[in-house]
């Protein structure tokens, strides 16, 4: 490739031609602020907080830094007294129809507006007050809500609904003053073909989308003599949490988050890594099955709820090869509100499940139907990894001062195996090390080309003298791709891993913020999801088969993986959506 | 949330829709295909409702929103039909300063319906325009092909029984 010679702020450094003003800024080392911008997501130079002055020979003028290209020789200032006015101005104009109500907003301190109004000293937000639109809050949707009073119409959740997603059930409706991000007629989110994902949530910029939350109900249950409270954290939160009290991108955080939960009060810290050993058991038993008796294939895993919920509005021609296994958020309250409750002598209707979860998707799994093995709801409260921060925080706890605890025993018990469900690939080389091990006796444990972050992989494996070919994929415009060429035949997968988000759910929705100026250049899939792999190779035992608490359930309760009682209480049903219910 | 649904019922025929499916057909695999489809299907219908924009999301795999989103991008497209009286009252400079504005004011409510709208009986329709060349009687309105000038607020309830 072509380099080219820039001098940015006085400092010459040659880039490949195509390069934009703000990664050479970057390089460096420069920051150009943005708001709209999404690294090949959302390259529409729209907001106008990127304005850099930029001389190609005629004079300095100011242009969007985030799409516009180096030339050769340019000289680029990204911090002169013009630039830093006409970002002032247009943070003041932004301000002047924000709904500016920081002090309690669930993104205060972590808001991109907010931190640019800072750093650029914007005293007077209202110095271009005049009218304001006025937006009912949509909180139609199970997982979240959107206020539109606080858009700042950067359109990012519009481009990951559409592009990273394949889906667009939100965009931009009417124009100019009158423009607002909302789904078609004005129908409620809940009333649309959305997955629940929570992308639009981790990109949004500022409070104007955020889950729905639940922290009170859950206090209100700890504080209730009568209740036992359980919760249950799912592999990606270890990863991501830290995040949260500042811990730099990538930090286990395993034992603090065990020791946060004990002392916000929940009775057990159980792992919703033990039910991702159950579902393996499960769901290797349903493909084995499949294959020998000539069932439905290829079988596509069903842990990830937004992927369902597509699948069902998407392709509905295709629910019979998802796999009937609950997700193991679901597993984990059914076995708790069964086994575990017969165990201890606990009625069912006294365990209040609730569950930390990556994910915003999981909020609406709760209240889905065939999700009550008990007959009562198998969990009760998904609340985020974000919600879980804030929980911590708000109690007073010193979480970076904690030490590390371990989970109760014994649905605290879990595996290497059960730990990478959390990144991409995970669900699928956990399921192989069984399938394999029990088809051949064999052990491989590291299965290196499942692994990393891209969107689309797939790998064939000789089991027993059979061929079986697999595919992992992630974010669901990917998924797209991958149905649509099993739909034509151009594809013959047995087996399909599929998450709902980029990366898996070490990104889900319900992940800590990452601001995008951070996200543009780091790919947090990626430093997150190698806390998993550490510590699936650190770990004693990394096959789901060999969990003993996973053995005991089994001998003590079920019988054997595919069992009745084990299709009863783990296994669920589907319904057929469309995607235009009007 | 309310929902910009039209509350006028949905009266399209099968001819209609296989004109559209056509149309579709014809067009879908081209490059900005949605303007030009839009722009049938609202010769076909008249107007641009639900129905119409489901049928072209269905059938071209193009999300319902992104089409709603064109739609109320571009004034000649319209959600709502067209009564069978349409009302237009003139937001021009003279009629305006004349008081029209309060003339259409108390037609939406009256009506039940904001400017652009169809009441749900089908009959009324009301549009703003702009000078229609009659400023010496303003403020004016017309129905249909009837023009109506020198008006008062309260003028508005007898225009309205005329035709009702």
């Amino acid at each position: 490739m072509e380099n080219i010679t820039v001098k940015i702020n006085g400092v010459e450094l040659e880039v490949p031609k195509g390069t934009t003003v703000l990664e050479a800024a970057h390089m460096a080392g420069f920051e150009i602020p943005t708001l709209c911008y999404m690294k090949e997501i959302n390259e529409i130079g729209a907001c106008r907080i990127c304005v850099t002055e930029v001389n190609e020979g005629r004079g300095f003028r100011l242009v969007a830094g985030c799409v516009y290209p180096c030339s050769n020789n340019m000289e680029v200032l990204t911090n002169s007294p013009k630039v830093i006015a006409s970002r002032k101005r247009t943070l003041e104009l932004i301000l002047s129809t924000h709904d500016r109500k920081c002090l309690s907003c669930v993104r205060s301190g972590n808001c991109e507006l907010q931190k640019l109004a800072k750093e650029y000293g914007v005293e007077d937000a209202g110095v271009y007050d005049g009218v304001k639109n006025e937006y009912e809050v949509d909180s139609s949707a199970a997982h979240m809500y959107r206020d539109n009073n606080k858009c700042i119409l950067c359109r990012r959740c519009v481009a990951v609904c559409s592009k990273t997603q394949g889906i667009g059930v939100i965009g931009a409706n009417e124009r100019g003053f009158k423009t607002y991000i909302g789904s078609a007629f004005d129908m409620g989110l809940g009333e649309t073909s959305c997955v629940s994902c929570g992308q639009c949530i981790s990109v949004c910029p500022v409070g104007a989308i955020a889950e729905k939350d639940y922290i009170q109900p859950v206090l209100e249950a700890i504080a209730d003599p009568e209740k036992v409270v359980l919760v249950e954290t799912a592999p990606a939160v270890r990863a991501g949490l830290g995040e949260a009290f500042g811990l730099p991108i990538g930090t286990n955080v395993e034992g603090k988050m065990v020791a946060a939960l004990r002392r916000l009060g929940f009775d057990k810290v159980f792992d919703t890594d033990f039910a991702a050993d159950l579902t393996i058991m499960e769901e290797a038993t349903e493909f084995l099955d499949r294959v020998k008796n000539g069932g439905k294939l290829p079988l596509i895993t069903s842990c990830s709820p937004g992927w369902i919920k597509f699948c069902e509005h998407y392709y509905p021609d295709m629910t019979e090869n998802l796999s009937s296994c609950k997700s193991p958020q679901q597993m984990f309250g059914a076995c708790a509100k069964t086994y575990y409750a017969e165990k201890m002598g606990i009625d069912p209707k006294n365990i209040v499940m609730v569950s930390i979860m990556p994910c915003t998707a999981k909020k609406f799994e709760i209240g889905r139907d065939d999700q009550n093995a008990a007959g009562v709801a198998d969990v009760d409260f998904a609340l985020t990894t974000r919600e879980l921060g804030r929980m911590i925080e708000r109690a007073g706890i010193n979480f970076l001062g904690l030490p590390d605890e371990k989970f109760d025993e014994p649905l605290g018990i879990s595996t290497g195996a059960a730990v990478i469900f959390g990144a991409t690939g995970g669900v699928m080389e956990a399921a192989l090390r069984t399938a394999i091990f029990t088809l051949e006796g064999k052990n491989v444990i590291d299965i290196p080309e499942l692994r990393g972050t891209e969107g689309i992989k797939e790998a064939t494996y000789k089991v027993a003298g059979m061929d079986v070919k697999v595919a992992v994929v992630s974010g669901l415009a990917n998924a797209r791709k991958v149905l649509d060429m099993v739909k034509s035949g151009e594809a013959d997968y047995q087996f399909i891993e599929i998450m709902a988000c980029p990366g898996g759910c070490v990104n889900g929705g319900g992940q800590p913020q990452v601001a995008m100026g951070i996200r543009n250049f780091v790919d947090i899939r990626a430093e997150r999801a190698k806390v998993l792999y550490d510590i699936d190779k650190a770990m004693p035992v990394r096959q789901s088969h060999e969990n003993p608490a996973v053995k005991a359930i089994y001998d003590e309760f079920f019988g054997e993986p595919g069992s009745h009682k084990a299709h009863e209480i783990l296994h669920t049903s589907y319904v057929k959506r469309k995607v235009n219910e009007i | 949330m309310n929902s910009a649904k039209s509350t006028v019922p949905f009266k399209g025929t099968p001819e209609q829709e296989a004109e559209l499916l056509k149309v579709i057909e014809e067009k879908k695999n081209d490059k900005g295909a949605l303007m030009p489809i839009l722009q049938k299907a609202q010769e076909i219908y008249g107007y641009l409702p639900i129905e119409v924009q489901a049928i072209i999301s269905d059938n071209t795999g193009i999300p319902l929103e992104k089409i709603y989103g064109v739609v109320t991008f571009y004034a000649q497209f319209s959600l709502y039909p067209k009564g069978e009286y349409t009302i237009s009252v003139c937001l021009g400079t003279a009629c305006y300063v004349k008081g029209s504005g309060d003339i259409y004011n108390k037609l939406q409510e009256k009506l039940g319906i904001a400017g652009g709208e169809c009441t749900p009986d089908g009959k009324f329709s009301l549009d703003a325009c702009r000078c229609i060349g009659a400023c010496g009687l303003a403020p004016v309105l017309t129905v249909n092909e009837d023009v109506y000038g020198r008006l008062t607020v309260d003028d508005v309830e007898k225009i309205i029984a005329k035709y009702a």
